[in-house]
């Protein structure tokens, strides 16, 4: 699955704050991680620990208030050829990387897509832009083979359609079209299911699952949802309030989670197919990033709290070489 | 199921058909409850699931009379609600209440604590001695402290917020509570507490709830009956850990299978029952069985007949033509 380890991005001591009003937003606060060839890397966590924009950073898309502070986000183009930071690129730069060899689904397919055109012409249009296509007529005759690739119902049809007369899941379906378009080697998908009705977020996961397979796509999946998580990935990393507390083989992870947080949600989670007598939750709530706690930021949470998590920032420890976990238990 | 008691909710072929509007006439009806029929035991909870649109807020809404149906009975006690005048109505207003998914829209910003949980009781101008302490003491029932009594619902957090609201039903006494997707809104370690809450609760004070959801783990976790709603109508009806274990419809199937499960080895190794398309408008469903375009296992006859609701274990309903030659 890991395509020999070879990496594709390589987020390296990332920080974001956001300049509000109140104060100083501490969002992404020295997060790490590797995305290997090939694979889906998810992050997973909580709303507001910092998935989407840590995912937006890969491709400096932070507005202001927002500011990429630190770190680097290594591109490494080819495999096994010298990487390129992205954070270091010119926005004309970037715009070329972007929706060509990274691109992005969100999670409401109708904010990605422009009510004023159809469907044919704005798959048509991505191509062009990347210069792909010679013409937007050329565009629309490629336009129904993605259609049919994302499995979309009567494509030559649904080609001319509006977005507004699609329905949720046959939009994402065109905004997965639209985002594999050109090519991409590593799709970021933002809860590219949470708007959508069960059965048709199965639909898209089966399809995502199916396109990863034909295209030897790489993706990171962002989700609140463990079963998703446990469903598609193979690594996944578990944020808490900006940073990666854990990060671990997809089995691994399920089977021996370490990091009390972890632990914790996962103990949360009512399973459909188990008959559970007492959800555990965790006492608290996920704290103001204005104000982090200091030290381990997830301590006034904690049960296991010591004094020292409450000074100071616990080092990520590799338990092995596929999980590390970054709490003081176990240093 | 059947308890030699009565139940304290019963539905009985309930219809709720919204007008949709043209320019100078009706053009037709949103069949939004088209039919429904379930039963709920004191100090039980029936969950209620099924995807966006099928109608579960509806249901909701008709069981409290918060809208008034096309056709069909709701009884509380016995009693059609939709009958019930002056006192009655009064004290029905009072036993049975609902809460909202979003905490954040259902209190007003501009009212404290003690004024927001206080409020209902001056509405029904119910005798309490010690205003602040009996507020204090339905604080302490949801978790909360005196410490928040006289703040705002914007110093407070999703899950907190919820607490308040619950807080301000209880004030009333209920018997009955209509829980409408009340931690969808929130994180799953908040949604935890939650739950743990209103099942406390429940046990202490002998509650009946209809739980309204879309996610099967909370409703699992949740419920002693389970019922499972497809565009307006109940498909299937039983005990929880029967419609669980051994769900009959094959629309029950499918959703079941389309929920992914929180542990790799399971959710990758399941065998599903999966569906092409998704739920069709409300307006025009489907004839026959309205699950019909989507069926795996469509015979001829589901297109031109539609099935009816039958018992085909003890306890446990189904609403679809496989079952309905036993
Ligand atoms: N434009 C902004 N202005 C101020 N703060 C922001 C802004 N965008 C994000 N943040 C803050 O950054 C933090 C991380 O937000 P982010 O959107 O990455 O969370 P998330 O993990 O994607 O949550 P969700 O599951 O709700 O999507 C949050 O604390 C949020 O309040
Ligand atoms: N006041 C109204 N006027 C017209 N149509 C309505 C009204 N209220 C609800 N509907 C329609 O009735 C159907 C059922 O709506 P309802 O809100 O009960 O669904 P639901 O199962 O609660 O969905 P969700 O899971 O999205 O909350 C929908 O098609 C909806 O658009
Ligand atoms: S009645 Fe027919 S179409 Fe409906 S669920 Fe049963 S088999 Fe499928
Ligand atoms: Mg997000
Ligand atoms: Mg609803």
């Amino acid at each position: 699955m890991k395509s020999e380890h070879l990496p594709i991005i390589e987020v390296k001591d990332l920080y974001v704050n956001f300049y509000t009003y109140a104060g100083v937003v501490k969002a992404i606060d020295g997060v790490s991680f590797t995305i290997y060839r090939g694979e889906t890397y998810c992050l997973v966590g909580e709303t507001g620990c910092g998935k989407s924009v840590t995912a937006k950073s890969l491709t400096k898309l932070i507005r202001p208030p927002g500011r990429i502070e630190k770190g680097q986000v290594l591109y490494y183009r080819e495999p096994g050829k010298e990487p390129i930071d992205l954070l270091g690129l010119s926005e004309e730069e970037l715009r070329r990387i972007r929706g060509a060899e990274i691109s992005y689904i969100f999670q409401d397919p109708s904010a990605s897509l422009d009510p004023l055109y159809n469907i044919g012409y704005q798959i048509s249009e991505t191509m062009y832009d990347h210069g792909l296509i010679s013409s937007i007529k050329e565009g629309f005759l490629k336009a129904v083979d993605i259609l049919k690739s994302v499995l979309m119902p009567d494509p030559e049809t649904r080609v001319k359609n509006y977005p507004h007369e699609l329905s949720g899941g046959m939009k994402q379906r065109a905004v997965i079209g639209i985002s594999l378009s050109n090519n991409p080697r590593l799709v970021i998908a933002d809860e590219p299911t949470t708007a959508l009705d069960a059965t048709v977020q199965d639909q898209i996961m089966d399809l995502l699952k199916k396109l990863k397979k034909e295209k030897n796509l790489t993706v990171l999946l962002i989700t609140h949802n463990m079963g998703l998580v446990a469903d598609m990935c193979d690594r996944v990393a578990v944020m808490y309030a900006g940073r990666i507390v854990e990060e671990a083989d997809i089995y691994e992870l399920f089977k021996n989670p370490l990091h009390p947080y972890t632990k914790a949600l996962l103990k949360a989670v009512p399973n459909p197919v188990k008959k559970i007598d007492k959800l555990e939750s965790i006492p608290g709530t996920v704290p103001n990033l204005i104000y982090p706690p200091p030290g381990c930021r997830f301590h006034p949470r904690c049960q296991y709290a010591m004094e020292k998590c409450k000074s100071e920032r616990p080092p990520e420890i590799w338990v092995s070489s596929t999980h590390r976990v970054s709490c003081w238990l176990y240093s | 199921m059947k308890c030699m008691s009565t139940p304290l909710v019963k539905v009985v072929d309930l219809k709720k058909y919204f007008p949709v509007k043209g320019i100078f006439f009706t053009k037709g009806y949103v069949k939004a409850v088209d039919g429904v029929n379930f039963e709920i035991y004191k100090g039980k909870t029936l969950g209620l699931v099924g995807e966006s649109g099928c109608g579960k807020t509806t249901v909701g809404k008709l069981v409290l009379r918060l809208l008034k149906p096309t056709s069909g009975k709701a009884l509380f006690e016995g009693k059609d609600i939709f009958k019930l005048r002056g006192k009655e109505l009064k004290e029905f207003r009072k036993k049975a209440q609902m809460v909202f998914q979003d905490p954040y829209s259902s209190l007003n910003p501009r009212m404290t604590i003690f004024d927001t949980i206080y409020e209902p009781i001056k509405i029904y101008k119910i005798k309490v001695s010690d205003p602040e302490k009996f507020v204090v003491e339905l604080l302490y029932r949801v978790g909360l402290n005196e410490s928040h009594l006289y703040r705002y619902p914007h110093e407070f957090s999703g899950g907190q917020r919820q607490r308040i609201a619950i807080a301000r039903i209880l004030a009333l006494n209920p018997e009955f509570i209509v829980l409408d997707e009340p931690t969808s809104a929130l994180d799953v370690s908040v949604q935890a507490q939650i739950l743990n809450l209103l099942k406390d609760l429940q046990k202490k004070m002998d509650l009946t709830y209809l739980f309204i959801s879309h996610d099967l783990g909370v409703v699992r976790y949740m419920s002693d009956y389970i019922a499972v709603m497809y565009l307006g109508q109940i498909v299937e009806y039983g005990p929880a850990e029967e419609v669980f274990e051994k769900p009959l419809h094959p629309y029950t199937k499918a959703l079941f299978s389309a929920i992914p499960i929180p542990d790799p080895e399971i959710t990758r190794k399941r065998e599903k029952l999966r569906v092409p398309g998704e739920p069709p408008s409300p307006i025009n469903p489907p004839s026959g069985c309205r699950f019909h375009p989507r069926c795996p296992f469509r015979q001829e006859i589901c297109n031109r007949e539609e099935p009816e609701f039958i018992e085909y274990e003890k306890g446990h309903y189904v609403k679809c033509h496989l079952y309905s030659r036993k």
